[in-house]
This record gives structure tokens, C-alpha cells and sequence, in this order.
């Protein structure tokens, strides 16, 4: 049953990461990424993560898509032109990355083999209390941190998105 | 067998991050760069939940969560030089924005 699961949201998530990239229209790419994003958090509820699996629901596929498209709406973007960007990102691009994808899943096999296996509801330790006690306890500094980032973020995006005074 | 190997959810996690990069070198839209990046942050953040669960612990779902915070925090900002950007230059096409160049 796991392993069915995994597949298939596995699938979804790899065809639409894909059709993220071939898309020429943007508002094509945002929903697909919204797919993305929703098969990657039922994968976090099979790992255990409950709570993050919702963060990701409400906070990437809720707000930040919603930004995205908002965005996307607002500036009227169309598709893109086909002609081909730097002949160089593509001729040297292309191969670099299937050689990292490769190096990658090949030193994760290494590392690995068959030992390590997930298995649905093994791990409890993801739900809103123990991530709420991690959180006020022993990250309780970055925390805070992140607040006034956040502060700082709607201050900038405020700043750079209002009218010019005359 | 019951059960997924770790090691499916981390390569899912390694092809997720490629496809972001292949977006992030491939195509020309701003907006399109711009969600390549969320893609990559998404597919790290795969990585450390499996992680997570392998050494039970919630450590890596705290990473997880500051990713995503950060993720938000980018997207507002990002989003709003974009759009100084095409209000400047009326343009989405990052080959066109190389004023810093001539």
C-alpha cells in the first residue's frame, strides 16, 4: 500500500515538475506547480511530517501560488518566445545536470541499500505538538529571527512595489 | 513488501531538484525562473523530512518549516522587484533586462 502510494504521488509530482519546465505559458507552470506541491505533502504525511504537510498546503500552494498567479494576472505575462536562450546553457547544461542526477542517485544507492525503509505511521514525531515544542524550546532564537525577517520582507515588498512619488 | 526504500524519496528529491535547474537554465520568463527556484526549495525540503524520519527526529522538520518561511519572505520580495522590473522596462524576458551589462 506504501509503496503504490508513493508511486503514484511520486509520478505526479515528477510529470508535473516536468511540465513546470516545457510550459511556455507562466500560468501553465504556476499549476502545475501547485500539483507539485500538493502530491509532495501527501509524501510528507507518509513520512510522518502531518504538520508540515499542512504548513505546505495552506503556506506554498495557498499563498505563495496565489502570489505567483496574482502576479502573473496583473502583469499580463503571455507565453514565451520558442527561439532558444544561450546555445551554452543547453550544450553544456543538459549534460552536467543528467551527470549530476546520476552521481547523485548513484552515491544515495551507496549509501542507502536496502536497509533503510519507510513505512507509514513508524515515526510519530511530526505532529503540531513535538514541532511546537522543538520550536519554543530549542529553536526558539531562529524563531524570532524569522519574524523580523518577515517584518523586513513586507517592508521591502511595500517599499519596491508602491508608486513613485513625484 | 511493505514499505518504500529511503533512498526512492531521496532520488525523487534529486530529480525534482534537477528539473528545477533545468527550468532555472533553460527557460526565459522571470516568473518562470522564479518558480524553478521554489521547485528546487520544494525538492530540498523533500530530502530533509526523509532524512528526518530516518534519524527520528523533528530537526529536520524545523528546517523544513524555515525553508518555507523564507520561501514566503522571497516570494513577496522577488515578486515586487519583478514587478519594478516590467514596470521600468515592460519587459519579462530576463535576455532583455542587461542594463548592468552595457
Amino acid at each position: 500500500m506504501d509503496v503504490i502510494l508513493f508511486l503514484i504521488f511520486a509520478i505526479i509530482a515528477v510529470v508535473s515538475a516536468v511540465n513546470v519546465v516545457v510550459q511556455t505559458h507562466p500560468i501553465s507552470s504556476a499549476i502545475s506547480l501547485i500539483g507539485v506541491m500538493a502530491s509532495l505533502a501527501v509524501l510528507y504525511l507518509l513520512l510522518g511530517a502531518e504538520f508540515i504537510a499542512m504548513a505546505q498546503i495552506i503556506v506554498y500552494a495557498g499563498a505563495v501560488m496565489v502570489l505567483f498567479v496574482f502576479v502573473i494576472m496583473l502583469l499580463n505575462a503571455g507565453a514565451e518566445s520558442k527561439r532558444g536562450r544561450s546555445l551554452m546553457a543547453q550544450l553544456l547544461g543538459m549534460p552536467l545536470l543528467i551527470a549530476f542526477l546520476a552521481l547523485a542517485s548513484y552515491f544515495i544507492q551507496r549509501l542507502y541499500p536496502t536497509g533503510a525503509v519507510v513505512r507509514f505511521g513508524v515515526f510519530q514525531g511530526g505532529s503540531a505538538q513535538s514541532v511546537g515544542m522543538a520550536l519554543f524550546t530549542t529553536y526558539l532564537l531562529p524563531f524570532e529571527v524569522t519574524s523580523v525577517l518577515i517584518l523586513i520582507a513586507i517592508v521591502g515588498a511595500v517599499v519596491l512595489a508602491r508608486k513613485e512619488l513625484p | 513488501m511493505s514499505g518504500v526504500p529511503l533512498a526512492w524519496y531521496l532520488i525523487l528529491s534529486a530529480v525534482l531538484f534537477s528539473l528545477g535547474i533545468a527550468g532555472f537554465l533553460f527557460r526565459k520568463s522571470v516568473i518562470t525562473i522564479f518558480m524553478s527556484i521554489e521547485l528546487m526549495l520544494n525538492a530540498v525540503n523533500l530530502s530533509f523530512v526523509a532524512f528526518s524520519y530516518q534519524l527520528k527526529q523533528v530537526n529536520g522538520h524545523i528546517f523544513t518549516f524555515f525553508v518555507m518561511v523564507v520561501a514566503a519572505a522571497e516570494a513577496a520580495v522577488g515578486l515586487a522587484i519583478i514587478l519594478t522590473v516590467f514596470k521600468n522596462r515592460s519587459t519579462l524576458n530576463v535576455d532583455e533586462m542587461n542594463s548592468m551589462k552595457d
